[in-house]
């Protein structure tokens, strides 16, 4: 049996806002190179699970990273462990040009020649923001925006992404193009969290799926295999 | 004309002492969308450095204005850390109110220490020139060099580097910031000691062109100041230089042309009026809505 390298682990992860419960002892895994999905209906908890991996927001449980307990490093501290995170609508400084909100993700870096090279690698992903790169990013598309998202994100060279509904307001031509990009930059490995209410998209691309109901997990399997489970869609209409 | 030319000069250094005060208010507004209503405060402290500096340190002038900004900046610092920071979760009110206990507290720990009022040794030989019928003091060039020298320092900070960047970041979306790698605790504690170290360089320069100062002497001016951000737009930097400019050139035409007890009335009407032409201030934008 070979072994296999579990890049992200959650054990019993707990959130509570005030006294709701939005995530109830919750555990997996993201082995590394893989991209593993977490889906469900609004409001299932997906969004809390990644602003605790990120160290957003207080938790119960454990998050470890390549072996390293999380629980009390601060958020800025966590890139610099290796994860980024590409937070829901997106989080761009809407004041801040293009190539400032790149540049901002490579705060840490020190490395000079490695920054232009993965600037360059950002541009030729999403040439669009090479055209754009001196505008302000509230000037953008919601497209864009969530380009500029992502290419933020490669900007913090982290081994790995947490991408918090990358398809939310795109429309369906754009949502294909940045799961493209998702399966492009995992091939390329990166290994890959991703939350999402487009069920079907993210289990197609997905190693590994995981299906969540109010904060809970009720179904868990290969991503090809979930595809087309009938309890996925009752997750979704609240069954 | 010279009469008018030599009001202009006094207006550029009331001005330029303003806009330095204002920038204070406007960059922690900025980030943390808060007045910090010490800051008035912080100046007078500046002034008060100065003064132990120049009389039991016997420093020139350059290391006094460097260790004055440097003490207020570390006492800004302090402030954040331990008055504000607990608050930061809590409602803007909260620390409003805790920032006015935080003035009070300075001003009296001041009286404190220094019941009398000070006088300020004249750190600079004031060399006079006559130009025709124009005088111009040396102390006064000073003043209007070196506060828009500090000025164009710090545009250059918050527009070219990375550490301004990340000012400018938080001011947008404080949440997303830790995400880029960024401390904001680490950004905050920067801007606190940028913004209050420029009041204490503005508290040295009052101080050596008006040179008797007092516990009391940061709350009007720090008023004036505060209004000179507002004017300028709040949470804008060049705002808040700009509207210093304005409220300096206003008092000092007030005062030149009508009797001077009318200076404060006639000023602050025209801000009034200003405010409400444009409520958000001269540069300042009504608040994005965030999608």
């Amino acid at each position: 049996m070979t072994k296999i390298d579990i890049l992200l682990s959650v054990r019993s992860l707990s959130i509570s806002y005030d006294s709701i419960k939005a995530v109830d002892d919750i555990s997996f895994e993201v082995a590394r190179g893989e991209i593993v999905t977490l889906i469900g209906a609004n409001g299932a908890g997906k969004s809390s699970i990644l602003r605790a991996v990120s160290g957003l927001i207080p938790y119960t449980g454990s998050i470890a990273y390549a072996g390293k307990d999380l629980m009390n490093i601060a958020a800025d501290q966590i890139v610099a462990a290796g994860i980024a995170h590409v937070p829901e609508g997106r989080g761009i400084f809407g004041n801040l040009t293009v190539l400032e909100n790149l540049k901002l993700a490579c705060w840490q870096r020190r490395d000079k020649a490695k920054i232009a090279a993965d600037l360059e690698h950002v541009f030729e992903l999403f040439p669009r923001l090479r055209e754009r790169t001196k505008q302000l990013g509230g000037m953008l598309s919601g497209g864009e925006q969530q380009m500029l998202a992502v290419g933020r994100a490669l900007m913090t060279d982290t081994p790995m992404l947490l991408l918090d509904e990358p398809s939310m307001g795109l429309s369906p031509v754009l949502v294909r193009e940045i799961f493209k990009i998702i399966q492009e930059i995992n091939q390329a490995g990166k290994t890959i969290l991703l939350v999402e209410q487009n069920a079907n998209m993210s289990l197609h691309i997905a190693h590994q799926g995981y299906v969540l109901e109010t904060g809970r997990i009720v179904l868990s399997g290969a991503g090809k295999e979930l595809t087309g489970s009938p309890r996925v869609k009752e997750a979704y209409l609240g069954g | 004309m010279a009469y008018i030319f030599q009001q202009a000069l006094n207006a550029l250094q009331l001005g330029s002492i303003y806009a330095l005060i204002a920038l204070g208010y406007t960059m922690v507004y900025g980030i943390l969308t808060m007045i910090n209503f010490a800051h008035g405060d912080l100046f007078m402290v500046g002034a008060f450095f100065c003064f132990i500096i120049a009389v039991y340190l016997h420093l020139s002038f350059i290391p006094t204005l460097l260790l004055s900004m440097m003490g207020v900046a570390f006492l800004g610092v302090v402030i954040e850390r331990f008055a504000y920071k607990p608050l930061r979760n809590a409602p803007r009110v909260s620390a409003i109110i805790t920032a006015l206990g935080v003035g009070l507290f300075l001003e009296n720990f001041t009286l404190a220490l220094s019941p009398y009022p000070k006088h300020i040794p004249p750190l600079l030989t004031n060399v006079t020139w006559t130009v025709g019928s124009l005088s111009l003091s040396s102390l006064q060039m000073i003043v209007i060099v070196l506060s828009l020298c500090l000025m164009l320092i710090l545009d250059f900070i918050v527009r070219h580097t990375k550490a301004g960047m990340a000012m400018r970041a938080i001011s947008w979306d404080k949440t997303v910031v830790p995400l880029m790698g960024v401390s904001v605790n680490k950004i905050i504690s920067l801007t606190f000691a940028i913004g209050t170290g420029l009041g204490g360089a503005a508290g040295v320069m009052y101080g050596l062109a008006y040179p008797v100062i007092d516990p009391y002497m940061g709350i009007m001016v720090g008023w004036k100041a505060f209004i000179c951000a507002v004017v300028g737009g709040i949470g804008n930097i060049r705002g808040a230089m700009i509207g210093g400019f304005i409220l300096g050139g206003v008092e000092i035409m007030v005062a030149a042309f009508l009797p001077s007890t009318y200076r404060d009335f006639v000023a602050f009407t025209l801000l009034l009026i200003l405010l409400i032409v444009r409520p958000y201030g001269i540069l300042g934008k009504p608040h994005p809505q965030k999608v």
